[in-house]
C-alpha cells in the first residue's frame, strides 16, 4: 500500500465539504476521482498533500503519517498539479527545474539537471526548453506542469483536471504519459477528470464522490450505469465499442 | 557564475544563462561609469582629472571636501537606496503575486515617512538648522519609528491578502489609501510643528538624497546587505510562488511564512531608506519590471538584476535632478515619479501580466 486515507473530514465553513472519505491505493495504480462540480474532488486532492488541513482522519503515505511530515518532506513524496497554472516569463527548462525545489539546498546540482533532461525528453519538450511559458499552447503548458511534478520524483502524483482545455490528441497523449510513468516507476496517480470515457480508458480504479462523501470505490465493476446515473443525475449507457468501454449519456 | 554553468545542460541553455549574467554585469558597469560622471558633475567646477586625483588621495583640500563629504555620500546613498527599493519591489511583487506591488504603491514608504516624522517632531530625534535640511540626532529612534509606521501599512495589506483574499487591484488600491492616510497624518503633524521644521519636512517628503551622512549610509548598507542575502537565499521560493500559491505549496514552500518574512524584510528596507532619504517612489516598481522584460522572472537572476537597475535608475534620476537646472537641485522623488508614472500606466494597460 502506497497511500492509505482513513476517515478524512473537511469543511471551509460549517458546511462539510468532505465526510468520512476512506480509500487506499497500491503502487502502479491510476485512480480517477469522478463526481459533479462541488462534490469535493479538488478539496480531497488538496487535503492529501496538506495544502488544506483535514479536521479529522489520517493519511499515510508509504509508512509515514502526512501530518507529521514537513512541507518539503511531503513535496519529495507527492507531486501536485494544480487546476490553474501560471504562465509567466519562465523558460520551460526553468519551470521543470523548479520541480527539483524540494531537493535544492543552495544551488542546483548536476543530478538535478540530469533529471530535468530526462523528464523533458520523456515529454518530448526538449525543443521547447528555452521557450517562455507564455509562448506555449495549452497542451504544451499542461505537459510542462506535469513534467515539473515528475521532476519532484514523487511516489504519488495528484493531478487536478490535467486534460482541461486540451484537444483530443493532447488529452490522450497527456494521460498516456501519466499512465506509462505510473507503471514504469511503480508509483501511483490520482487524477480528477470529467471525461468519463477517458477515465474508463486509463484508470485502474475509480472513486465516485457524491454529496461530499464516497459513493462507490473500486475497479471497473463500480462503473455501472446505475452508479453513474446516481452520481451525475442523468441516465447513461455503458457499452463497449471495438473493445473500448464507453459511457453514453441518454 | 561557474556553478550556474553546468556540463549536463544543453549549450543553448548555458548561452541563455550567460546572456542574463552579461546584462547584469553591463548594468553594474553602466552604474559605475555614471557614478564617476556624477562625482564630476555639478556646480563646483571639478574636472575629471581633479576627481581622479582626489579619489586616489592627491587632490586639493577644497576638492577633497566636495568629493568625499558631499558627492560620495550622496552618490552611494542613491545607489544603496536604489538597490534596496528595487529589490524590495521585486520581492513584494512576487510574494503578493501582484505586479503593481512596491514599497511606494503599498503605502509602506508613506508609513515609514509618517513614523520618521513622529520621531523627529514629537520625540525630538532630529533638529533643523536651516530650512534645507533636517539633522537626525538619533538615527536609531527615527529608524525604529519609521519601521513601526511601515509595518502599519504592511500588516493591513497582508491581512487583506490573507483574510479577505482580495484581488491584486484591491491590494494596490488599499496601499494607495494607506499611503494617503499616512501622508495626511504627516501633514497634520506638520501643521503643529514650527515653520522651519515644516519647510524641511516638506522638502523631505519629496525624497532628498543630499541629507544622508556617512553614518546613515552605513546603516542603510548593512540593512540592504542583510536583506539581499536573505532574498537571495529565498530565490527558489519566490520562483515557486510565481508558479501559483498552490503549486508552490506542492513544491514544499511554506507560503505563509515566506510571505510574512519577505514583507517584514521589505518593510524594514523601505523604512530604513525612507528615514534617511525620504519618500522615493516608483523605483521599486519600475526597476524589477524593466529587468523582467529583459531577463525573465527567474529570481536567481532577477534579484541581482533588480538591485543593479535600481541603483542605476536612482543615480541617474538624482544626477539629472542636480544638473538639469544647476545650481538648483530638484528633489529626486519628483524625478523618479516623473519617470515612473508612465511605466506604472504601461503595466496597468498590459492587464497586470507580470
Amino acid at each position: 500500500m502506497i497511500l492509505n486515507i482513513d476517515g478524512i473530514e473537511f469543511s471551509y465553513t460549517s458546511v462539510p465539504v468532505l465526510r468520512n472519505v476512506k480509500f487506499h491505493l497500491e503502487k502502479g495504480e491510476f485512480l480517477s476521482i469522478l463526481g459533479n462540480n462541488g462534490a469535493g474532488k479538488s478539496t480531497l486532492l488538496k487535503c492529501i498533500n496538506r495544502i488544506l488541513k483535514p479536521h479529522k482522519g489520517t493519511i499515510y503515505i508509504e509508512k509515514d503519517e502526512i501530518s507529521k511530515l514537513s512541507r518539503v518532506e511531503i513535496a519529495k513524496k507527492i507531486g501536485y498539479v494544480a487546476q490553474r497554472n501560471e504562465n509567466g516569463r519562465f523558460t520551460v527548462f526553468d519551470a521543470v527545474l523548479l520541480g527539483r525545489k524540494p531537493y535544492i539546498k543552495w544551488d542546483i546540482t548536476e543530478k538535478d539537471i540530469k533529471i530535468v533532461n530526462e523528464v523533458l525528453k520523456k515529454f518530448d519538450l526538449e525543443k521547447l526548453a528555452l521557450r517562455y511559458l507564455n509562448e506555449l499552447s495549452g497542451g504544451e503548458l499542461q505537459k510542462v506542469v506535469i513534467a515539473r511534478a515528475l521532476a519532484q520524483q514523487p511516489v504519488v502524483m495528484l493531478l487536478d483536471e490535467p486534460t482541461n482545455n486540451l484537444d483530443l490528441k493532447n488529452q490522450i497523449e497527456v494521460l498516456k504519459i501519466i499512465k506509462e510513468t505510473v507503471k514504469e516507476q511503480n508509483i501511483a496517480a490520482i487524477v480528477i477528470i470529467h471525461d468519463l470515457n477517458l477515465a474508463l480508458r486509463f484508470s485502474d480504479k475509480f472513486l465516485l464522490l457524491k454529496d461530499n462523501t464516497i459513493f462507490a470505490y473500486g475497479g471497473m465493476e463500480v462503473m455501472t450505469e446505475e452508479n453513474i446515473e446516481a452520481v451525475y443525475g442523468i441516465p447513461v449507457a455503458v457499452e463497449t465499442c471495438r473493445g473500448v468501454p464507453v459511457v453514453i449519456p441518454l | 557564475m561557474r556553478q550556474l554553468i553546468l556540463e549536463a545542460v544543453p549549450e543553448s541553455y548555458n548561452r541563455y544563462i550567460r546572456r542574463k549574467i552579461w546584462i547584469i554585469l553591463l548594468t553594474i558597469l553602466t552604474t559605475f561609469l555614471l557614478a564617476v560622471y556624477a562625482i564630476n558633475a555639478g556646480s563646483a567646477g571639478l574636472s575629471v582629472k581633479d576627481v581622479v586625483k582626489t579619489l586616489v588621495g592627491q587632490g586639493e583640500e577644497r576638492f577633497r571636501i566636495i568629493v568625499w563629504n558631499i558627492r560620495m555620500p550622496r552618490i552611494l546613498s542613491a545607489m544603496m537606496a536604489g538597490v534596496g527599493l528595487s529589490v524590495a519591489g521585486c520581492v513584494t511583487q512576487s510574494i503578493l503575486r501582484n505586479p503593481l506591488a512596491s514599497p511606494f504603491t503599498l503605502g509602506i514608504s508613506q508609513g515609514a515617512a509618517f513614523g520618521a516624522a513622529v520621531a523627529i517632531i514629537l520625540f525630538g530625534a532630529g533638529s533643523t538648522t536651516n530650512p534645507d535640511s533636517v539633522i537626525i540626532n538619533n538615527p536609531y529612534l527615527v529608524v525604529i519609528f519609521a519601521f513601526l509606521g511601515s509595518m502599519g501599512s504592511t500588516v493591513v495589506v497582508l491581512m487583506l491578502a490573507k483574510n479577505f483574499r482580495v484581488t491584486p487591484e484591491a491590494m494596490v488600491l488599499a496601499g494607495v489609501a494607506l499611503g494617503s492616510l499616512f501622508s495626511a497624518i504627516t501633514m497634520i503633524l506638520q501643521y503643529f510643528a514650527d515653520d522651519v521644521k515644516v519647510a524641511s519636512i516638506v522638502f523631505w517628503t519629496f525624497g532628498d538624497l543630499g541629507r544622508a551622512s556617512w553614518r546613515d549610509l552605513t546603516i542603510m548598507s548593512v540593512v540592504v546587505g542583510i536583506s539581499l542575502i536573505y532574498f537571495m537565499l529565498n530565490r527558489w521560493n519566490y520562483n515557486a510562488l510565481d508558479s501559483g500559491e498552490e503549486t508552490a505549496k506542492g513544491l514544499g514552500v511554506e507560503v505563509e511564512k515566506i510571505r510574512l518574512y519577505g514583507m517584514f524584510m521589505s518593510s524594514l528596507v523601505a523604512a530604513v531608506i525612507t528615514s534617511f532619504v525620504g519618500i522615493i517612489g516608483f523605483v521599486g516598481l519600475v526597476g524589477p519590471h524593466i529587468m523582467r522584460r529583459l531577463i525573465g522572472e527567474d529570481h536567481r537572476f532577477l534579484i541581482p538584476a533588480s538591485s543593479a537597475i535600481g541603483a542605476l535608475i536612482l543615480l541617474a534620476s538624482d544626477t539629472l535632478g542636480r544638473t538639469i537646472i544647476s545650481p538648483i537641485v530638484l528633489p529626486v522623488g519628483a524625478i523618479t515619479s516623473f519617470l515612473g508614472a508612465p511605466v506604472f500606466l504601461y503595466v496597468l494597460s498590459r492587464g497586470y501580466r507580470r
